[in-house]
């Protein structure tokens, strides 16, 4: 378990992340708290020419709030989670966080990173779709900015091209009006999801993310359902996402907790927003 | 009989008020000498300041010669398969490797594993001709570190054929199994049956039988710290010199020096004072030793390896696999009169030394804790195309009371009785110890009733049992379980020849006994030291050793000097000498308390000339020693003790120079197996009774344990903290093995369970505080009285948390169903999941999921591609085009009629697996269908393939319906399970698109974006 020889570059700012990717390409990975690469490396399952490392880059270490939470390439999952007001400004953030692996790993795993690797279980790609988020992608070539759904585009697999640095990912804020949820089932705290939900419930929709069933994480819009039509759309996303068996978990388990986890998340927030 | 109890923190309950005696522990630096001295208190452990601050001394920390080289294994990706040639030539060219040692080495200079058995059975340290299991060793880079080792692996070329594999116990004993050693002619390698009392009788005089088929899964105790070798070829035919982190038994040792062909005093073993952790698995090292022994001698310089996690997971070692089917014969008040067992152990691909040693370990304790004066046994032993089994903590316990206490369950819920009723009718009376058990335990001594009413009243059963009725008259699922189990220590290293016939038994000459060394000396300035042979990992033996040593001089512990490391050629050791059966307490730390006492004796003697005083007057006491008569006058203990170095011609008549005994003891006890079968298997028996109260969330399954209590009695406990600690770590890797914990293999045998994320193990966030109660019925038969501990809960808390579970889910559940680990979905499938139907039919996406139960992928769909289907047909049968379809082809040339073989590179996100593949076309009905399988190799393992295309036109393109299923082997499958069924997708998407995007290049339309999105969305890739 040791990796294969590559070049390890350090880059102290976005701009020169974005020229070396402009050099190399599909050749090099970036390389930000190394917590889901590190082991891939070491396993020499990617065997990439060049690692960049932006985890010093002083320009990409922040947390900005201009209306959306922007969070920079080399921000951590703790410094988001220990962002004032957190819990106000994006309560679902707030709410999933803690079951993102252990204090320890968030201390390095970076928030974009977590998008960059787009682990179908992973919680913050299921955020980022739920909450409708960007992912905003630069390169020598320009600036563009990506809604999540557009991002993901399957499993680990995403949008950004070879010569593209995620620069940073956008969480719109709380808007008025709304609840969010979040709801886990996992082996053990802070494992990867066997079956991950987010909502968001507003005075006329209703928007459940579902993460560790599909490919990728997947977002159904609906109007405010209860009761049966509730239950009919939960069942129909169910099936939809195409669940298989692992060792850890069923298909139909999967299913089943789409149902009812579903149900009681968003019955849950639609009661606390009557009230 | 003294009585200890600590409450639990962290546990909802108030236990009521026993009148027992509370113990504090903790670490508290003003514990003082009892009554007793200093053994029995919880002195605070010794090795904790190095290891707090970062000094402690482990294997791989330990520094090694100048020109030390360090090694890479290259593994087998497949289960099952012949290895033809292997071709080093990359390997060996790439700068800063040595050598490559390999199985025609292997050949030349050792011999095959001797086996437990009598079975042309052959284990070498590397594989010779067939692997047997993915991850089997078949060579191994020497190179300067181990990144180069590492390169250099990936490049060794092996051709394997690979053969049909007999993975599950079922399969491997069927009629027509795939053979794994052809030899032998049969999977079944050991086959015996046993009869003791008359259990036919009781069978046809039993008012009830009850009877259980139950499996015990594969799973380990991971340590911290995996496997660390460094040796060492010795010039001038000294043989090697291995620095290494086995553990015993080292008997063992006598089967490395055997397989290497050299003297066993030439093969110096050598242990660190510290260990990572072991729980028996790293007995499994040995054969690795011998491997890096000719590996240094090839390499002509030492060699080291240190397991990586991947390589631990799997292939080190496993807990054997079990299936048993158990009857009992119960009369009408619930006595059990006679048991039947029917037991089939999955050892894995060889019968590894100690193997089978799982079954023999408990074989004169099979009836438990219970007087049952009829048993009939069969056992049997099977390979399978998996790791070889071994030690694991609890070995043998756990598969045997995991069939016994779910049966005494199903006695109390058939019979209608209060389970603790069957205990209470059935446990071996008080009064009857020393009791011989029906196969020949000699259980030394206990309180089974006294345990049990313990835990009842300390533990607040009744208050459970309230709990237990309020939560079900809300619906919710809250059960109660018990388990009674006797904890065998100190193993009787003659227990395996049970499975040999009297006759055979008879001629190999006996084995019996359980010698236990430790060396007690005085230096200069009368400063005491010990040395024993017991190799801890991590338990604080040299804590203990401290206290017991101390006790008999009159010293303070911290006056002792205790050396934990072991060198076979300058220490005292035997056959089963190590760390394992719980042997340390009862055993080493009473053998150092004998080699202390004849010291004692000596010293006596040399006081006694000085006091005037016969030597039994002379009183060892706070550093001093004085006459009974006299304590005013009193001598310091380190002046007398050091008078014979600087003067011996001063010694009495009778004495002779040099303070320093070995004692060398064995539990008399213990004798090879009678002509009848009977053995008495340890030398001691402890005993632990559990309660666990837990709920089941009918929402998603998961296990809430409401309260866990674990009652033992290990005889006289030496240091009540450590032994508390052994049971909080025995608990949370038993907890492992109820919930979560399970090696899992592929129906192919590749594994699937190589890193953390897929072999889970809890941690402190899943494991509940146990509310741990001790009782103490000394042992006679050992030194001090004391017996082991630390294996009790890995037998009784998995099948105390089944009980607990099938309680919880009531009689509609058969009983059959609590198979370990009892994960949320496994439980949720058994509470029953209503699973409605879609109310309009699912996208293609979901209408792919895997057929269940048959390869380790297979799928089937369809695709419209808007190429007519001859343009399709054409584009499979064209040798060029399709080097263009088939994703990250490099390279694609004819070697034969529709047979190729390609380079492909595989890309899911960050992940690369390159493969030299194999594609055949078959089957062909153009252009209509056909056959395209393929099958592939590289650094990350092996993938084979097989699918059947069909070709239909559409308008005026074509519908292509497919069915495949493909196998993957090696690390890709270890690591990336999860993963696997994603990634076939998203190949399988790439090449129907660019089979697709090739068609058309003949025809006049152009693929538009939006028609192999269509595809892709049909495929599941997008959404």
């Amino acid at each position: 378990m040791k990796p294969a020889a590559f070049d390890y570059i350090r880059a102290d700012s976005a701009d020169e992340a974005v020229a070396l990717l402009a050099e190399y390409g599909d050749d090099a990975r970036v390389l930000a708290g190394g917590q889901s690469l590190m082991a891939v490396l070491n396993m020499r399952l990617a065997q990439p020419k060049a690692l960049i490392d932006i985890h010093r880059a002083s320009d990409l270490n922040r947390i900005e709030d201009d209306g959306a939470l922007r969070v920079r390439a080399a921000a951590t999952q703790a410094a988001l989670m220990r962002y004032a007001g957190l819990e106000h400004k994006a309560p679902l953030l707030a709410q999933a966080l803690p079951h993102l692996g252990h204090f320890q790993t968030r201390n390095r795993g970076t928030v974009c990173g977590s998008v960059a690797h787009a682990d179908p279980s992973a919680e913050l790609p299921l955020c980022l779709a739920t909450l409708d988020g960007e992912v905003v992608l630069r390169s020598k070539r320009g600036r563009r900015s990506l809604k999540a759904r557009m991002f993901f585009t399957g499993m680990l697999q995403t949008a950004r091209e070879p010569d593209e640095l995620i620069e940073e990912v956008r969480f719109p804020r709380l808007s008025t009006g709304e609840r969010q949820g979040f709801v886990e089932v996992s082996m053990r705290h802070g494992d990867f999801a066997i079956v991950a939900l987010a909502a968001v419930v507003s005075r006329e929709a209703v928007r459940l993310g579902v993460g560790g069933v599909a490919d990728r994480p997947t977002v159904a819009h609906w109007p405010r359902l209860e009761g049966a039509a509730l239950d009919d759309a939960l069942n129909q996303l169910a099936w939809e996402l195409g669940a298989q068996d692992d060792h850890h978990a069923s298909a139909v388990y999967r299913r089943h907790l789409v149902r009812t986890l579903g149900r009681q998340l968003i019955s849950r927030l639609l009661r606390e927003q009557d009230a | 009989m003294r009585v200890r109890r600590r409450p639990a923190p962290g546990i909802d309950c108030k236990p009521p008020s026993s009148g027992s005696r509370l113990v504090s522990i903790g670490s508290d630096a003003s514990v003082s000498p009892g009554a007793t001295g200093w053994t029995g208190q919880p002195f605070e452990r010794r090795e904790d300041a190095a290891l707090l601050t970062g000094t402690g001394r482990f294997a791989d920390d330990l520094g090694v010669r100048p020109g030390t080289l360090h090694a890479a294994f290259v593994r087998s990706p497949h289960a099952h398969a012949r290895a033809r040639a292997i071709d080093v030539s990359a390997a060996l060219a790439v700068p800063g490797v040595r050598t490559v040692l390999t199985g025609e080495d292997i050949r030349r200079w050792a011999a095959p594993f001797v086996v437990g058995v009598k079975a042309p059975m052959e284990h070498w340290c590397l594989a010779v001709d067939k692997v047997r299991y993915a991850g089997e060793p078949v060579a191994l880079v020497v190179a300067g570190n181990r990144y180069l080792a590492e390169d250099a692996a990936d490049l060794v070329r092996v051709d394997y054929e690979p053969l049909p594999v007999a993975v599950e116990i079922a399969q491997a004993v069927a009629e027509g199994a795939a053979l794994l050693h052809e030899a032998v002619g049969s999977n079944v390698v050991s086959d015996r049956s046993f009869v003791y009392g008359d259990p036919d009788r009781a069978f046809a005089a039993a008012t009830h039988r009850v009877r259980l088929d139950v499996r015990y899964p594969r799973n380990s105790c991971t340590p911290i710290e995996c496997f660390v070798a460094v040796a060492e070829h010795l010039a001038g035919g000294e043989g090697y010199d291995v620095l290494s982190n086995f553990m015993g038994p080292f008997s063992l040792q006598a089967v490395m020096a055997l397989a290497l062909k050299v003297p066993s005093s030439k093969l110096r073993l050598r242990s660190p004072r510290d260990s990572g952790g072991s729980f028996g698995v790293k007995q499994a090292i040995f054969p690795y030793v011998v491997a890096l022994c000719l590996a240094s001698r090839k390499a002509g310089a030492p060699v080291k390896w240190v397991e990586d996690r991947l390589e631990h997971l799997s292939a080190a070692t496993s807990a054997t696999g079990r299936a048993s089917s158990v009857e009992a014969a119960v009369d009408a008040h619930g006595r059990i009169l006679a048991l039947d067992y029917d037991q089939i152990d999955d050892v894995g691909g060889y019968l590894r030394a100690p193997e089978p040693a799982t079954f023999y370990r408990m074989h004169g304790c099979l009836t438990g804790a219970y007087d049952i004066p009829s048993l009939r046994v069969r056992n049997r032993v099977v390979v399978t195309n998996k790791t070889p089994a071994g030690l694991v903590r609890g070995f043998g316990g756990p598969q045997v009371y995991f069939a016994l206490e779910r049966v005494v369950h199903e006695i109390a819920r058939r019979l209608q009785l209060d389970p603790l009723d069957v205990f209470r009718r059935n446990f071996i009376p008080r009064a009857a110890f020393p009791y011989r058990a029906a196969a020949g335990a000699l259980i030394d001594s206990g309180d089974y009733h006294g345990a049990l009413e313990l835990a009842v009243r300390d533990g607040a059963l009744e208050e459970l049992r309230t709990r237990r009725a309020q939560a079900r008259a809300q619906g919710r699922l809250y059960g109660i379980g018990f388990a009674a189990i006797v904890e065998p220590s100190i193993s009787n290293m003659g227990y395996i020849t049970t499975v040999l016939t009297p006759e055979a038994r008879a001629r190999a000459g006996a084995k019996n006994g359980a010698i236990a060394t430790a060396t007690v000396s005085i230096d200069l300035l009368g400063g005491v030291a010990v040395t024993v042979a017991s190799v801890p990992q991590g338990q604080g033996h040299a804590t203990v050793l401290s206290q017991v040593v101390a006790d008999v001089f009159g010293l303070h512990p911290d006056d002792i000097a205790v050396n934990v490391e072991l060198d076979t050629q300058k220490d005292a050791w035997s056959v089963a000498s190590g760390n394992y059966s719980s042997r340390f307490a009862g055993a080493v730390a009473g053998t150092a308390h004998l080699a202390a006492m004849r010291l004692r004796h000596r010293v006596a003697a040399i006081a006694a000339a000085q006091l005037n005083c016969a030597p039994a007057d002379v009183v060892f006491a706070g550093g001093k020693l004085h006459s009974r008569a006299a304590p005013d006058r009193a001598l310091h203990f380190a002046r007398v003790a050091s008078g014979p170095h600087w003067a011996p011609a001063l010694l009495p008549e009778g004495q002779v120079p040099g303070l320093r005994e070995t004692a060398f003891w064995t539990p008399e006890q213990l004798a090879a197996p009678d002509a009848q079968d009977r053995i008495n298997t340890s030398a001691a028996y402890g005993f632990a009774f559990d309660i666990c109260a837990l709920e089941i969330d009918r929402a998603t399954g998961s296990v809430r344990i409401d309260r866990y209590v674990t009652a033992h009695d290990a005889g006289r406990l030496l240091n009540p903290a450590l032994a508390d600690g052994q049971i909080r770590g025995g608990f949370a890797q038993a907890l492992g093995a109820a919930l979560m914990e399970d090696f899992a293999y592929s129906t192919d045998g590749a594994f699937l369970s190589g890193t953390f994320a897929d072999y889970l193990v809890p941690t402190a966030a899943e494991v509940p505080e146990p509310m741990i109660l001790h009782i103490e019925t000394p042992s006679p038969f050992t030194p001090l009285g004391a017996k082991g501990l630390g294996e009790g809960n890995s037998m009784s808390t998995p099948v105390c948390i089944a009980n607990a579970l099938a309680d919880a889910l009531g009689p509609e559940v058969a009983a059959e169903a609590i198979a370990l680990p009892m994960t949320p979905s496994k439980i949720l499938a058994l509470i029953g999941m209503a699973d409605p139907p879609p109310a309009k039919p699912p996208t293609a996406a979901s209408a792919q999921a895997p057929k269940s139960g048959g390869r380790a992928l297979a799928m089937s769909g369809a695709v419209e591609l808007k190429a007519p289907p001859q343009a399709v047909f054409d584009v499979l049968l064209d040798p060029a085009a399709l080097a263009a379809v088939i994703p990250g082809c490099h390279a694609l040339s004819a070697i034969g009629e529709h047979r190729y073989s390609a380079d492909v590179t595989l890309g899911i996100g960050p992940v690369r697996a390159r493969y030299r593949a194999e594609v055949a076309l078959s089957e062909i009905v153009a252009p209509r269908t056909l056959r395209l399988a393929g099958c592939g190799t590289g650094a990350l393992g092996s993938a084979e393939g097989s699918g059947r295309v069909t070709l239909s036109p559409a308008g005026s393109g074509t519908r292509l319906e497919y069915e495949y299923e493909v196998s993957v082997g090696g690390k890709v499958a270890a690591v990336g399970g999860r993963m696997l069924e994603g990634a076939a997708r998203i190949v399988l998407g790439q090449l129907f698109e660019r089979l697709d995007r090739r068609a058309l290049l003949g025809t006049d339309a152009a693929p538009a974006e939006s028609a192999w999105k269509r595809w892709l969305h049909r495929l599941g890739i997008t959404q």
